[in-house]
């Protein structure tokens, strides 16, 4: 099995951390990870605000990059939501993008439904509190969500409760947005601010040490507002807790 | 009137002044959200309903023109006169005329968002009538001088205390007044002399029955039943995309919608008007202003399926923390953002920005509309159509130039971490959004893509 | 071209044959109110701010209604109507000719219901049962009359029930008249009665 790795763009740049997490998981539970060189971003940002006609240059570079690989597996509910729905390119290259398309998966949901893990050699002994990452639960429906009445189960729980020491907070909401909503959180700064505020409430009004996401860039958002807070809770990405050694 | 509205990010920002104000608003619409929810999980079939729903909305869209002929021909088998109306003038003037054919100058009128979106109130005030909205909470923002901020609570924006206050001025009543059953009993004195002495009443219509020609009201107050009973006229008004099919289907509309709305089982009153009572006669204005033009757009006509129920505008994170005002339109909150633009594009470009994309609204939506999907379409055409801000054009192209090419990436990545961690003041201060209520992020040493270059290499 | 033919052609310029058929669907239902019915109607309708009184007779309904409503002394009823001539011992009959308006003082209406409904507490009411469209509405208290056999499950029961059946005007009535317009208080009697009782005959 060949897995492609894909970093978004901000990951990349900001939080290599959840990066080097990402890999050094997928080796340990004997993937083959390739990460193609070039990678810039999955056009999302562009295209949320309006302008998916600017994204094919993009679309066209990630299926050349990742042609070939078994599964796409990256690390952001969001991005891998994008490309799911938006990947297309012109004609000459539609087919492998819809094949693409088909492969790419989050990287809690590759760890349950592709490789079903079952134990994990991991031991993070602190109070954590989960955010919902709107893409991937809504989205890529990786949590069961509050609106529906449908049984319940969630991926990155499930993950969660096989590491060692680790204690889940209940939430007040467990699954309202966080406000970043990508160019939203600055395009609408006030409702975005605010919306985060009141995530990082709920999560500290119940105990979190930290608050892990399976999306960095709700968790950037909240851990802006953390440390303006000069809060000693902290944000950390799911894959992280998921490759913390036990020691 | 005014001729410079604020935009959604403008008018968000100003609600968001007053921080105790804002808990007060999501904790309230949340409180409702929560009932929704419970009234929902009572009904295992709930899924399968909001599926039924949907379809039979999907059925009634495909087949709309041979609907309306259907109901319309029933209608007027029952004594009903029905009208046409091609748009919100035209609908308003039908309206009037009847007023002036009855002599009268003065209606009441319960709730119908139809007649918000006419701006039925402001036309006939034009002309002489005098127009007195019946729902307690459209009545309190009627006096007021505002607009509903909500489709089904009307009032939902202001505090009690703020409402004795309307009441003292506008009604005479003491001053300092806040228990909602003494300014709700007031309210009702008050309307009530109304109810009796008015010849005409409005209503809305949530449902129009093509196999029987009847139209169905709901009501927890009683203000439409109370205003068409004892009116020589009742006109009620209705768009086009407001039939269903069969009375059967009623069924399945009926038990979704206010346990969607508010969490109740069912409204207090279900009224199904299918003949007028002897004496009166019932006139019903079939009303289109923009909804065959929204028909035709293949990517967004499924919002015509709406039965305003509110539930989006409840789930919304945003409109929870911005309010039904700042979306400066009759319907606010997501379905809002999705339906106004297509009345006026530009005037409502900033509507679908307005989100996260969360998707929640979509979730709770009974009969099954894809807001959040609409949303984001909403955002390409109005990009398209030239209704973005140049600058943010500009920013974008500017963009997916820099993520097209990997070596300006890295180049200006590098440069940018480094930069931020030279000089963080430059890219924190207060013209960077972000850094207002947010800490930018701590630059690492090394990206990610460094780092991988120096500790793996690509087999 | 009038504005009917407007509207009409400009709908079927939207018709297209490329898109998914969309039959009308088969209604879902559920057997979760099949059970209980009587008690699922009753907690419902109090939940909703009905009051359910259990009555085996006329004579315990027109007893309650001396009780509760002739011989309290705080604003005792001074005008109670019916549409039911069993009910004519404590209730005036024979208004229904004369104008609704003059229903403006009518401290209590006491009518009868078709049937009820186990899974949101409504009855349903047709203009026969009514004596004027506006009597529920327009009276301080209302009273209504069901015979406890006369329940379905649910909504889907009831239109099943209601079938084609001609009336004028139709409703159906959970609990009394109410609004939660000014800060999510419940408030009972916006402008309708401000009570609801529900005489159960069992």
């Amino acid at each position: 099995m060949k897995v492609g790795l894909f970093i978004p763009c901000y990951v990349d740049q900001f939080y290599p951390g959840a990066a080097i997490a990402t890999l050094e998981l997928l080796e340990k539970l004997g993937v083959s990870v390739v990460f193609p060189a070039g990678q810039t971003c999955c056009g999302q940002p562009m295209a949320n605000s309006g302008f998916e006609h600017l994204t094919h240059t993009v679309n066209e570079k990630f299926v050349k990059q990742f042609g070939g690989v078994d599964y796409v597996v990256s690390p952001s509910g969001s991005c891998v939501l994008h490309l799911k729905e938006h990947l297309h390119t012109n004609d000459r290259h539609e087919a492998e993008a819809t094949i693409l398309r088909s492969r790419i998966y989050e990287l809690t949901e590759f760890l349950t439904d592709v490789l079903k893990i079952k134990q994990l050699n991991a031991r993070f002994p602190h109070r954590v509190g989960l955010h919902q990452s709107c893409h991937g639960q809504r989205g890529l429906h990786i949590s069961q969500m509050t609106e529906l009445v449908a049984p319940p189960f969630s991926k990155p729980v499930h993950l969660l409760n096989l590491v060692d020491d680790l204690e889940l907070i209940n939430l007040d909401r467990p699954d309202e947005c966080c406000g970043f909503g990508g160019t939203f959180c600055v395009v609408e700064e006030a409702v975005s601010s605010k919306m985060g505020k009141d995530r990082v409430a709920d999560h500290l009004r119940n105990g979190a040490e930290y608050i892990t996401s399976a999306d960095m860039s709700c968790l950037m958002h909240l851990e802006g507002l953390l440390r303006r807070q000069k809060s000693e809770t902290k944000v950390v990405h799911i894959a992280e807790i998921l490759n913390s050694n036990v020691s | 009137m005014n001729t410079k509205t604020l935009d959604h990010p403008e008018l968000a920002e100003r609600f968001n002044r007053d921080e105790e104000r804002v808990d007060w608003h999501d904790q309230t619409l949340w409180w409702i959200r929560q009932k929704r929810d419970k009234a929902a999980h009572t009904l295992p079939e709930w899924e399968a309903l909001r599926e039924a729903a949907s379809r039979i909305k999907l059925n009634v869209l495909d087949n709309l023109d041979e609907y309306l002929v259907q109901f319309e021909a029933n209608a007027l088998s029952n004594g009903i006169i029905v009208h046409w109306a091609a748009d919100a003038a035209e609908h308003n003037q039908i309206v009037h005329k009847i007023l002036i054919d009855n002599q009268v100058s003065q209606m009441v009128k319960s709730k119908s968002m139809l007649t918000e979106e006419c701006h039925l109130n402001e036309y006939l005030g034009h002309h002489g009538i005098d127009v007195v909205d019946t729902d307690l909470g459209e009545r309190i923002v009627q006096l007021a001088g505002e607009p509903p901020s909500h489709i089904v609570l009307p009032c939902i924006h202001k505090k009690k205390e703020e409402i004795g206050e309307i009441f003292h001025q506008h009604m005479g009543t003491p001053a300092g007044l806040s228990d909602p059953q003494m300014l709700a009993g007031l309210a009702r004195t008050d309307l009530r002399e109304r109810f009796l002495t008015r010849r005409v009443a409005l209503t809305g219509v949530n449902f129009a029955i093509a196999e029987t020609g009847e139209f169905v009201v709901c009501t927890n107050e009683g203000n439409a039943d109370m205003g068409a009973h004892l009116a020589d006229v009742h006109i009620a008004s209705m768009g086009i995309e407001k039939i269903i099919p069969q009375r059967k289907h009623l069924g399945v509309f009926l038990r979704l919608l206010t346990r969607s709305a508010t969490g109740q089982p069912i409204t207090a009153y279900s009224s199904h008007f299918k003949r007028p009572r002897a004496g009166q006669t019932m006139h019903l204005i079939l009303v289109d202003n923009g909804r065959s033009v929204h028909l035709g757009r293949e990517d967004f006509r499924n919002s015509l399926k709406c039965i305003r129920c509110g539930a989006c505008m409840n789930t919304c994170p945003v409109y929870r923390r911005s309010g039904g005002h700042s979306y400066h339109s009759a319907i606010s909150g997501p379905i809002g953002a999705i339906l106004a633009p297509n009345l006026d594009m530009k005037k409502h470009a900033d509507l679908p920005f307005a989100s996260t994309l969360c998707g929640s609204c979509s979730n709770v939506c009974p009969v099954k509309i894809d807001i959040h999907q609409q949303l984001y379409k909403w955002r390409q055409v109005i990009t398209q159509e030239g209704e973005a801000s140049a600058a943010k054009s500009a920013s974008m192209q500017v963009m997916s130039t820099v993520l097209s090419n990997h070596w300006i990436y890295k180049f200006g990545g590098s440069i940018g971490r480094k930069f931020m961690q030279w000089f963080p003041g430059l890219v924190s201060n207060k013209l960077n959004p972000w850094y207002k209520h947010r800490e930018m992020p701590t630059p690492p040493e090394q990206s990610f893509q460094e780092w991988y270059a120096q500790n793996r290499k690509n087999p | 071209m009038s504005s009917r033919d407007n509207i009409l052609a400009a709908i079927g310029k939207t018709k297209r044959n490329d898109r998914e058929p969309s039959p009308l669907p088969q209604i879902p239902t559920s057997d979760t109110f099949n059970d209980r019915l009587i008690e699922r109607f009753s907690e419902t309708l109090t939940g909703v701010g009905g009051q359910v009184v259990r009555v085996t007779d006329w004579l315990d309904i027109i007893q309650h209604i001396e009780q509760t409503y002739r011989q309290v002394s705080i604003s005792p009823a001074h005008r109670i109507v019916t549409t039911l001539p069993e009910l004519s011992a404590v209730a005036e009959v024979g208004w229904s000719g004369l104008s609704p308006h003059l229903l403006a003082d009518a401290d209590l209406a006491i009518i009868g219901a078709h049937f009820g409904v186990a899974e949101n507490g409504a009855v349903w009411l047709t203009e026969s049962l009514l004596g004027h469209r506006a009597a529920p509405f327009i009276c301080q208290h209302l009273a209504v009359v069901l015979n406890a056999s006369n329940i379905v499950p649910t909504m889907h029961d009831a239109y099943e029930r209601i079938g084609d059946a001609e009336y004028g005007f139709g409703l159906f009535m959970a609990g009394p008249s109410k609004s939660a317009d000014i800060e999510q208080s419940l408030v009972m009697g916006a402008h309708g009665p401000k009570t609801m009782t529900l005489f159960l005959m069992v």
